[in-house]
């Protein structure tokens, strides 16, 4: 036992949260604008940007450099992300 | 998992799902541009950051306990002036206190009172949910009039909570803290641009983020932004700083939205909409409208 | 060691407060958070001398309650600073729930107790109830019989909690003892520097490169397992206190032990005491040895951790033994007394103990009430239930 409680961070330790979704957001990568609203709002801090790639150009989407990309593993399913989301390209499915 | 938003505080905490508590985290100290030891009382942050063997801080940290944050800070800032004078300790460190409303307006207010009247250089970001939310939302000194809450619950001729807020920004500023600002979660940019200036102050400084609850305040776990700026909208909540008593308005709204807007999206106010309590509801527009005014007043419009 | 800096010790008179002050000017710990009580506020206004004149390096925190004060002395020690503080009473007894948190995080630091009185009546005078309130706290708890003792304990309890990383509380008898002047010896301040040497903590709150986490949330998983950690740290202290009062020993010339035997050898009669008081109980048993009295003073120094078996072992030849404690423990035995209970009952004794109060909230104890109680042993009274020197 570590002396006195005192402990030091490692995320092979940490609880996978992404075990408490019962909804998983998913982003239309074509309508994503790469606005990064819902980056900063996560609370799980589980979403990136990233570049977009060659054969996410959809015709009719929006061109940006950038999309939001999220990771699962500690994703929780609280919906934030879609609800924030400026042009509605994020939505909540059922695990 | 986001690299940048992760470096001082990682996922794999069990704050509830939905909570904004970890944003104000992550952007707050995301501003710092000097190394930062975080300090944090008794609270839902604390549970849920710090269950053993893991802990999600990548930063120094320390949990002492519920009311005790402003005395902890203050031993930890005065052993780093004794060390960096002695050389033990080399440049600019960041002192920053997450505290909940409780061991903010309540139980440890005497110890945030010391250590402002002292001078001591941090940062205390109180996190205000408005009430005991860690032990299953009880009154506050931070809890609205009107409010449901476990230990003031509403019931036909009982309104439920029946004291108004504390105001804890003008106790704060009564110690002639040199920077301190009203914030809210959903205006990230404004809160970080606070936290910017706040870490420059010499001295203590003080962040008020205001900070929905979905678990006590009764609304969706997919809407702490949503209400969070209806608060705004209403003028519930008026976004301004104190800097070196100088009032200042961040954002004005001019044709705000009536209360029942922000109160509608929140069962612990579902009572409240009800014909018999007409009155209350009254009371609360006029005690919005009466704040902003008077903050106005301070502003030297 | 024990040489060139024993010629350049002076004696001085300084009351017990006093000394406790002069022995943390010469360690200059890092950090003191103080707020005053009566009687303890001596130690802290004698410090802030030193530090208003330059002669310590110290950042005295004036903080608004003792419960800050013991709460500053935790985000110190994390911050790796050699932190120290005192207080009395009323302000032991508001710390309390942050000693658990100190012990518990095994957080090396020293406390000053002027012991005093609780509330309610409220009265300022000397007895055990504060420290006694806090003995079950995890800290090291020394009591002191004088003002000699006091500034031996001071610099020793300082070299011992960061030893071991258990906090340290070096206790004197409020007014009795911090009041009052007496002569003694005190080091010259190179060698306590040197004794007490340099603190380091590599878990430093202030080591940004290499981040811990105190004060995590221990559930049914964890939490036992550190408590019996912390049990074993505290069984490491009779060592440590033992090689670290060695090494003052050599140092200053007064040697240390977790308790003192004093004509306890071949006494058929012991009394068991703590702190001032066993100054007059020597007295007496100097008198009644002069008769030819086989009487003798266990006295405690080391309350905790208390050396059971080292106790029975020394109190294996009496026949009778009686316990003076200046404390009640309502609604059970006196505490020392219940420790010298368990000591018998762990190593078989068969001797007679008697429980006696005395001194609560500063009532005098004259030395015919001692003689009294050597007398009761000598006759083989069989005393029922605690008996009161009031």
């Amino acid at each position: 036992m570590e002396k006195g409680a005192t402990i030091k961070h490692d995320i092979k330790k940490a609880s996978k949260t992404g075990t408490w979704r019962n909804v998983r957001p998913e982003i239309e990568v074509s309508g994503c604008i790469g606005c990064a609203t819902c980056v900063k709002y996560c609370p799980d801090a589980c979403i990136s940007l990233r570049k977009r790639k060659k054969d996410e150009f959809i015709e009719g989407g929006k061109a940006t450099e950038n999309v939001a990309e999220i990771g699962y593993e500690f994703c929780k399913g609280c919906g934030v992300c879609a609800e924030v989301c400026p042009v509605k390209t994020i939505s909540m499915k059922k695990e | 998992m986001n690299k940048q938003l992760t470096k001082n505080f990682a996922p794999g905490h069990g704050t509830c799902s939905g909570c904004g508590i970890p944003a104000i985290v992550r952007n707050i100290l995301d501003v710092s541009e000097d190394p930062v030891v975080v300090v944090n009382a008794t609270g839902c942050l604390e549970v849920t950051s710090t269950l053993y063997p893991y802990t999600a801080w990548k930063v120094p940290y320390i949990h002492n306990a519920f009311e005790n944050a402003g005395a902890t800070v203050s031993g930890i800032e005065a052993a780093y002036k004794v060390l960096e004078k002695k050389g033990k300790v080399k440049g600019k460190i960041n002192f920053v206190v997450f505290g909940g409303d409780g061991s903010t307006y309540d139980i440890g207010l005497q110890a945030l009172s010391g250590a402002l009247e002292r001078g001591h250089r941090f940062l205390y970001v109180a996190y205000d949910n408005q009430g005991y939310m860690n032990t299953g939302g009880q009154r506050s000194g931070a809890t609205p009039y009107g409010a449901n809450m476990t230990t003031t619950p509403a019931a036909k001729g009982d309104i439920g909570n029946e004291l108004d807020r504390k105001d804890i920004m003008e106790i704060v500023a009564a110690h002639g803290v040199k920077y301190l600002a009203q914030a809210n979660v959903f205006n990230i940019e404004d809160m970080r641009a606070k936290a910017k200036k706040a870490f420059e102050t010499d001295g203590p400084s003080f962040l008020l983020v205001l900070q929905p609850c979905t678990n006590s305040w009764k609304f969706p776990v997919s809407d702490y932004v949503k209400v969070a700026k209806l608060a705004h909208d209403t003028n519930y909540w008026t976004l301004y700083e104190i800097e070196n008593g100088q009032y200042k308005i961040n954002q004005y709204i001019s044709n705000p939205k009536p209360i029942e807007e922000f109160l509608k999206t929140q069962k612990r106010f579902k009572h409240l909409l009800l014909p018999e309590n007409k009155k209350a509801l009254e009371k609360i527009q006029r005690d919005v409208d009466f704040r902003l005014e008077k903050l106005k007043k301070k502003t030297g419009e | 060691m024990k040489h060139i800096n024993k010629k350049q010790d002076t004696k001085i008179a300084l009351t017990g407060g006093a000394a406790a002050a002069e022995a943390l000017r010469q360690i200059n710990p890092d950090v003191m958070p103080v707020y005053p009580i009566t009687p303890q506020t001596p130690i802290i206004e004698g410090f802030a001398k030193f530090e208003a004149k330059g002669k310590v390096d110290t950042d005295v925190i004036t903080v608004e309650s003792e419960h800050s004060a013991i709460s500053a002395c935790v985000g110190a020690v994390a911050a790796g600073a050699r932190t120290v503080t005192a207080t009395s009473s009323q302000g032991l007894a508001l710390m309390n729930e942050i000693l658990y948190i100190a012990s518990g995080m095994r957080l090396p630091m020293l406390m000053l107790v002027s012991a005093r009185a609780l509330s309610a009546p409220i009265n300022i005078h000397g007895d055990h109830s504060d420290v006694m309130g806090a003995r079950d706290t995890g800290w090291v708890q020394i009591f002191s019989e004088n003002a000699q003792e006091v500034y031996d304990n001071t610099i020793i309890g300082m070299k011992l909690t960061e030893k071991v990383h258990v906090p340290t509380m070096v206790i004197m008898d409020g007014f009795v003892t911090s009041h009052s002047v007496e002569n003694l010896e005190v080091l010259i301040d190179r060698s306590v520097r040197s004794f007490v040497g340099e603190f380091k903590f590599n878990q430093s709150l202030l080591d940004v490169s290499n981040p811990h986490t105190f004060g995590p949330v221990g559930l049914p998983d964890s939490y036992f397992d550190f408590k019996i950690e912390q049990e074993a740290a505290m069984d490491k202290v009779f060592e440590e206190y033992e090689n670290v009062a060695d090494g003052y020993g050599e140092l200053s010339g007064r040697h240390y032990e977790l308790f003192e035997k004093y004509h306890t050898r071949d006494a058929d009669h012991v009394i068991v005491a703590a702190g001032a008081t066993c100054g007059t109980i020597k007295d007496v048993v100097d008198e009644m040895r002069e008769k030819g009295k086989k009487v003798g003073l266990l006295k405690i120094k080391m309350f905790r951790p208390f050396p059971y078996k080292q106790i029975a072992k020394a109190l294996s030849g009496a026949k009778n033994i009686s316990v003076l404690d200046k404390s009640m423990a309502f609604g059970s035995m006196p505490p020392i007394c219940s420790e010298i209970v368990m000591s018998a009952q762990i190593s078989n004794l068969k001797s007679q103990i008697s429980s006696y109060v005395y001194g609560l909230g500063g009532r005098d104890i004259f030395a015919k009430d001692i003689e009294n109680v050597f007398e009761n042993m000598i006759k083989g009274k069989k005393m029922k239930g605690v008996q009161y020197i009031a």
